[in-house]
């Protein structure tokens, strides 16, 4: 697949692939997202907004530049802004590809990072030269103030343009402690809401501090996706609750919405709302037990991303799509195009108790679905 | 986390207000914090902004212009940080346009743009990107306002007041809009004229204007909160 070169969240032209529950596929345009949707159905969506969480300074004991990517927060708490995790990168930008990057200086405990406004100390490496602890000095505000004028969107290779934070923000983005967009929001605008209200379709919403989606070190990368905290709300528990007992779908808008939700599914069944920090891995072993369907970016196989959709569909499925995407000239990374698979009907692989939806009773295909709302 | 209370809706209600350091706006922080809101305002001077965030422990001073496009998001992002979201949104910071005043045909384009950039351009990037907090705190079934703060000049067509009334007609019209567009979402959109008062902008306006014949700030503040608060209780005895 080609990336998208150009950081334009919501193209007109935009695609969408749709697999479903059989593991029939079909193209489609993204704007017809709604038309494989029925009344009763819910989308949840990821709210969080994109921090501006690449941050170039000095490494003061070397006088040597340094980029640090802000990577993960132990808890969405407001005034809890001081510690983050952080990927370190040495002199470049994003023009060179992450893979390229010059190493780092050699980081020690105590070592001090200036980074514009911001003063930080490395508290700790974790397990990674170029994975660290760091604190921030100063008030919550101040340190707000610094990454908001400071920092830049994390950059990519292959957009050819500097990313603003307008390119990074969905239409619902809110609070911010995202790293990365949570890019399968892009899909959302207000008229899309609109549309929703207007079809008995449900939307809802939870905030995960979506995590980088690549480091450009294979051994960082194999440890992706990091811890990523998430605060689910009451109303959102109860829309899902709701849509499920009446036996409709829940559509997760994004590998975070789904990690976060299948998170919460591992604490309590029933859900039960509050904050927690998604920590699994999801792939061919697991088997969503809330999420029915994901609308999702299009990766690469091996990304971790790509991996998660293997708990939706068959590996012969997914190949199959991967094909389709690759016939159908689709756009890939945080501004391509999307896909949205439902889940396989394969309740023997879990062992678990699974809630069939109506849908999945019924035994409608993808056509039949598309007669229901044509 | 703090939620509005009946008794009191504006404890835990989570504001932001531009203009913050002066006039109507230094108004509404005193009259917000004090009964309770959580507060962030937004000014362009830095030296104010600490002093006021100084003389109010616990609200969020936070130094940009609402006028600069590359500003918005910033904003947003300490704005919604700062508070943990949004509930209400008040569009307090105005410009003038040409001071002093001038009539239209004496008045330069640039401080016609820089009228429209205050008033009216700054409003609406500012709620564009506060719109996911907005509509987040609205699905969470808490009161989601936008207010305008505009002006007779708006409604009136005085010399003089050529860049300043056309920008706050326009803003007017906006809000209607948006509340048109966004009350479905729950999110509503005030217009609200606190009348004339004895503020830096107006002695900038009418520098021989007797501060006898204008309303103290804090008078239009507590008008303006009022608003606000008869605006929630409606949604309230609506829900």
């Amino acid at each position: 697949m080609k990336a998208a070169a150009h950081p334009t969240p919501r193209p007109r032209d935009a695609k969408l692939l749709v697999v479903d529950a059989r593991g029939a596929v079909r193209h489609a345009a993204r704007e017809q997202l709604v038309d494989f949707l029925v009344p009763g159905d819910l989308i949840v969506a990821n709210d969080a907004a994109t921090l501006p969480a690449s941050l170039t300074g000095v490494h003061l004991r070397t006088g040597l530049p340094i980029e640090a990517r802000l990577a993960g927060r132990r808890s969405l708490a407001v005034d809890d802004v001081h510690e983050f995790s952080a990927v370190v990168f040495g002199a470049g930008d994003h023009r060179t590809r992450t893979e390229d990057r010059t190493a780092p200086p050699a980081l020690q405990p105590g070592d001090r990072l200036a980074l514009g406004p911001l003063h930080a100390v490395v508290e700790k490496t974790l397990g990674h030269a170029r994975l660290i602890a760091l604190r921030f000095d100063g008030t919550p505000d101040a340190i707000w103030a610094g990454i908001a004028h400071h920092g830049k969107p994390v950059q990519y290779a292959h957009i050819h343009e500097p990313l603003a934070m307008w390119d990074v923000w969905t239409r619902v983005a809110a609070l911010p402690v995202a790293f990365e967009p949570p890019s399968a929001g892009f899909v959302i605008d207000w008229k899309l809401l609109h549309t929703l209200r207007e079809r008995g379709i449900g939307f809802a919403t939870l905030t995960h501090a979506a995590g980088l989606s690549s480091t450009g070190d294979a051994a960082l990368d194999a440890r992706l996706p990091f811890d990523e905290p998430y605060h689910l709300p009451l109303q959102t528990v109860q829309a899902i609750v709701h849509a499920r007992s009446a036996g409709h779908r829940v559509i997760a808008l994004g590998t975070t919405v789904t990690r976060a939700l299948e998170h919460a599914a591992t604490l309590h069944l029933p859900l039960r709302a509050g904050f927690g920090v998604a920590n699994q891995r999801l792939g061919a072993h697991s088997r969503p037990r809330v999420v029915d369907a994901i609308v999702s970016g299009t990766h690469e196989p091996g990304s971790s991303h790509h991996e998660l959709l293997r708990a939706f569909t068959s590996e012969a499925v997914l190949a199959q799509a991967d094909a389709a995407l690759l016939a159908g000239g689709y756009k890939t990374h945080e501004f391509g195009d999307s896909v949205l698979i439902e889940r396989d009907r394969e309740p023997a692989a879990s062992g678990r108790n699974e809630v069939p939806t109506k849908l999945h009773r019924a035994g409608l295909s993808m056509s039949r679905l598309r007669c229901a709302t044509a | 986390m703090l939620h509005p209370t009946s008794s009191n809706p504006l404890q835990g209600l989570r504001v932001a207000v531009t203009g913050g350091t002066s006039g109507l706006g230094l108004a509404l922080l005193g009259a917000l914090h004090e009964r309770g809101a959580a507060v962030a305002f937004v000014a362009r001077d830095a030296a104010r902004v600490n002093a006021v965030a100084q003389r109010h422990p616990g609200s969020h001073g936070i130094v940009g212009d609402v006028s600069r496009k590359e500003q918005a998001h910033p904003l947003a992002l300490q704005i919604s940080a700062a508070l943990g979201g949004l509930d209400v949104l008040i569009h307090n910071a105005s410009s003038l346009g040409p001071v002093p005043l001038a009539l239209l045909a004496d008045t330069e384009c640039e401080d016609f743009e820089a009228a429209l950039a205050a008033n009216l351009l700054g409003p609406f990037r500012l709620t564009k990107a506060l719109l996911g907090a907005l509509g987040a705190a609205a699905r969470e079934g808490r009161p989601a306002r936008v207010v305008h703060i505009t002006s007779d000049a708006a409604v009136n067509a005085y010399a003089g007041w050529g860049a300043y009334g056309a920008s706050k007609a326009a803003l007017r019209h906006l809000g209607r809009i948006w509340d048109e567009e966004l009350r479905e979402h729950g999110v509503r959109v005030l217009d609200i004229d606190p009348g004339d008062m004895d503020t830096p902008l107006h002695a900038l306006a009418v520098p021989d204007a007797d501060p006898a014949t204008l309303k103290r700030p804090a008078q239009a503040a507590a008008e303006v909160i009022a608003l606000i608060e008869q605006s929630i209780a409606a949604q309230e005895a609506s829900a």
